[in-house]
């Protein structure tokens, strides 16, 4: 006795977005479906693991596991972490991304003034690199905004766990004469036990609104995982296994939520999605 | 899914004859659809229409109990496809695999491992909820044996898995009081299983591959007088079990199909930690009313058992955290005093800031029923009186040398207030908590 399955159909899809250029450049979005209902609608793009590396660590290659592109923090740049210039976080950025061979996702030190006065250095100096810049906000989007629109990056636009305010920001910075096709939301992370839950449903939220029309929330997602994982203490306390563990349980949680990017800290958690992601990906249709 | 009248009209004879005392079928009909009439009134009803309307009236996820006493478990009778829509009723159970062919010793070690998977989290305790017994062996002495050994080692629910109903009868003749889930392996041998828990009057899973199999096996199971079932679907890519959990729970919901209005779970199929842990997560987050894993590793156990915590919390609830002196880092007399309400998230964004910034301080979290600072703020539930009160009650003034303390800048109006109520220096603190650590190596 067939059961007669209901699918839904929806009329909206998820904006697709090119990072990086040429052979080693990743795309991300294109969803017509929830996560991984390959019956139901299209996941033309996997969703891609970043690994995350801080400009402050010690130089030397970023471990090899699976990922095909690296988020740098330039977390040397904060004026109380050394206060590094821009002409200094542009030379370590680019050693960085001579060694790695990726296509790079940067981010500021989350210090509003600063960012405000290195990341646009940054953005001039891999000026066509078609990088992805953040961390845009309702309050600070202007100055780096205009600097990814002038040298051709992509942005990520930041919200506090508050689908409105992500609609507004996208607003606010395609109002700028900014291709939103060329935005990804955060729509802030939390980790596993401390609140994932939200950010889950505000995301499948989202996703239901951009597939019945809404262009202004149609924007892929991007969550950075391994920051917020690796402050809890059940992942700094309890063994180096568990934390890899936790790290794996949030990326889960949020890529069965609509996660397109996940910016990730440990190498073996970061091996161990992209094995999960490839798995889940085998449903896809031809 | 309730039948509305005209729904129920359609069902009925249509003849206006009047011996249900209402004048006419219609008037009748709306009345059934307010309860406010028994069908019983109506001598004319066909079988048929009388078994639609009595199926309308049942929840659209039959909700399953397996054990019994206050460590049972109940999976089903789901009432939503996303948690903001309401919420996820039934938590989904966790469970571990045991095989039979392990020998004595190895089954001991891991119950006794099974035994301690329980945490306490945010003042809740999380734990396994059950061991499955599989026959794996293929032979009955050593099912019977394995059934004794795991019966009389832990308290836990248990489930007997086989495709031999032979075998689960004999195992049930002995655990009967425990109320097991018996899960069928075999569509071959539905009929046998069938029988034994009616007999046995337990929960029965049917296995299969696809949704269209398993609705088959549970009207057949139904229409012999087995009402609490489970589909267990069978290993075939993680994806693929996810859409099948997807439509049936929308099947069930939307269009009230009752063969696959049953709760629904699976075994890990992955073999190493990281692969199993992603692929057991991914169930519990998808609909999953029992999943039943192999690793028994507490650093594997504990994130899985949190993330159920996490999606089945109720969204109209905030998470709180209780209300009390936190002390983050090395704080001495001296150390700096920030006071917030309980809302967890509130509560662990600032405390995070606070750890950042490396200065030791102390924050104070106001019993705020769980609200937000504004929110809290503007319900009147975070006010001067309520933060002066809890100075005052929380013992906070034997614990420091001063009397400074530091409040959230969105209620910077409160300052003054609090000065007087309290008796305490009042200091406004950054809106976001994100400025805490500028802030707080500023006082320095």
């Amino acid at each position: 006795m067939p059961v007669e399955l209901i699918k839904e159909k929806y009329s909206g899809a998820i904006n697709t977005m090119e990072i990086g250029k040429g052979a080693g450049a990743v795309k991300i979005g294109g969803e017509t479906t929830l996560p991984f209902l390959f019956e139901e609608g299209a996941m033309p793009n996997k969703p891609i693991v970043a690994l995350e590396i801080l400009d402050t660590d010690p130089p030397g290659r970023p471990a090899d596991c699976g990922v095909t592109l690296l988020c740098v923090r330039l977390a040397g740049i904060h004026p109380d972490n050394g206060n590094k210039s821009a002409d200094d976080a542009v030379k370590s950025l680019k050693s960085i991304a001579a060694g790695a061979g990726m296509p790079l996702v940067i981010t500021g030190c989350g210090d509003a003034e600063k960012d405000n006065e290195v990341l646009p250095k940054v953005s001039q100096a891999f000026r066509g690199e078609n990088c992805l810049f953040g961390i845009a906000t309702q309050n600070n989007y202007k100055t780096l905004a205009a600097t990814c629109l002038a040298d051709g990056h992509s942005i990520i636009a930041e919200s506090p766990i508050d689908i409105n305010i992500a609609k507004q920001v996208n607003i606010l910075i395609s109002d700028m004469g900014f291709d939103p096709k060329r935005i990804v939301m955060h729509p802030t992370t939390t980790s596993l036990g401390y609140g994932m839950e939200y950010v889950y449903s505000i995301m499948e939220r989202a996703r239901l609104a951009a597939f019945v029309g809404d262009r202004m929330l149609a924007m892929p997602f991007i969550l950075f995982i391994g920051q917020e994982v690796w402050k809890t203490k059940e992942a700094k306390e309890a063994g180096e296994i568990q934390g890899i563990n936790w790290e794996i349980s949030t990326s889960v949680s949020m890529l069965q939520a609509g996660a397109d990017l996940l910016v990730m800290r440990h190498p073996e958690a970061a091996r161990g999605i992209v094995k999960y992601i490839d798995e889940m990906m085998k449903g896809a249709k031809p | 899914m309730a039948l509305s009248g005209l729904d129920i009209y359609k069902l009925l004879p249509k003849t206006n004859c009047r011996d249900c005392g209402f004048s006419t079928c219609l008037a009748f009909a709306m009345a059934l659809a307010q309860k406010k009439a028994s069908l019983d009134k109506c001598p004319h009803v066909t079988d048929s229409a009388r078994e639609a309307l009595e199926s309308a009236s049942q929840p659209p996820i039959k909700l399953v109990t397996i054990g019994k006493g206050e460590s049972r478990i109940e999976i089903g009778n789901e009432t939503v496809m996303y948690r903001h829509e309401q919420k996820f009723y039934h938590p989904t159970a966790i469970g571990i695999l045991v095989e039979d062919t392990l020998i004595e010793a190895e089954i001991a070690k891991t119950i006794s491992e099974i035994n301690g998977l329980h945490f306490e989290r945010v003042g809740q305790t999380i734990g396994v909820n059950l061991v499955c017994i599989k026959n794996s062996s293929k032979t009955a002495d050593k099912f019977l044996a394995a059934v004794c050994r795991v019966a009389s080692a832990t308290k836990l629910n248990l489930a007997l898995s086989s495709s031999d109903g032979a075998s689960v009868s004999a195992g049930l003749a002995i655990i009967k009081d425990r109320r097991p889930l018996v899960i069928c392996e075999d569509q071959d041998a539905i009929d046998d299983f069938i029988n034994t828990a009616l007999e046995y009057n337990v929960p029965l899973a049917v296995t299969s591959s696809t949704l269209d199999e398993a609705s088959e096996l549970t009207a057949k199971a139904k229409k012999l007088g087995l009402e609490e079932l489970v589909i267990n679907i069978k290993a075939k890519g993680i994806a693929s079990r996810i859409q099948d959990f997807t439509f049936a729970r929308r099947a069930a919901l939307r269009k009230n199909i009752r063969t696959v209005g049953y709760p629904v779970m699976a075994f890990t199929d992955s073999g190493e930690s990281p692969q199993e842990l992603a692929e057991a997560v991914s169930y519990v987050l998808k609909y999953a009313g029992l999943v039943i894993v192999k690793n028994t590793k507490k650093e594997f156990i504990f994130p899985l058992l949190v993330a159920r915590q996490d999606v089945y919390q109720d969204p109209q609830k905030p998470v709180q955290v209780e209300p009390k002196i936190y002390e983050i880092g090395k704080v001495t007399k001296d150390s700096p005093l920030l006071v917030t309400t309980n809302f967890s998230i509130t509560y662990f964004t600032v405390a995070g800031e606070v750890e950042s910034s490396k200065v030791p301080s102390r924050i104070l979290c106001c019993d705020a029923e769980g609200m937000s600072v504004l929110t809290a703020w503007a319900a009147e539930k975070f006010t001067a009186e309520t933060i002066a009160d809890t100075l005052d009650k929380s013992g906070i003034k034997d614990m420091i040398s001063h009397k400074r303390v530091i409040i959230p800048g969105y209620v910077s109006v409160l300052s003054g207030k609090l000065e007087e109520v309290s008796g305490w220096q009042v200091a406004v603190g950054p809106r976001e908590a994100s400025g805490i650590p500028n802030y707080l190596r500023g006082l320095r």
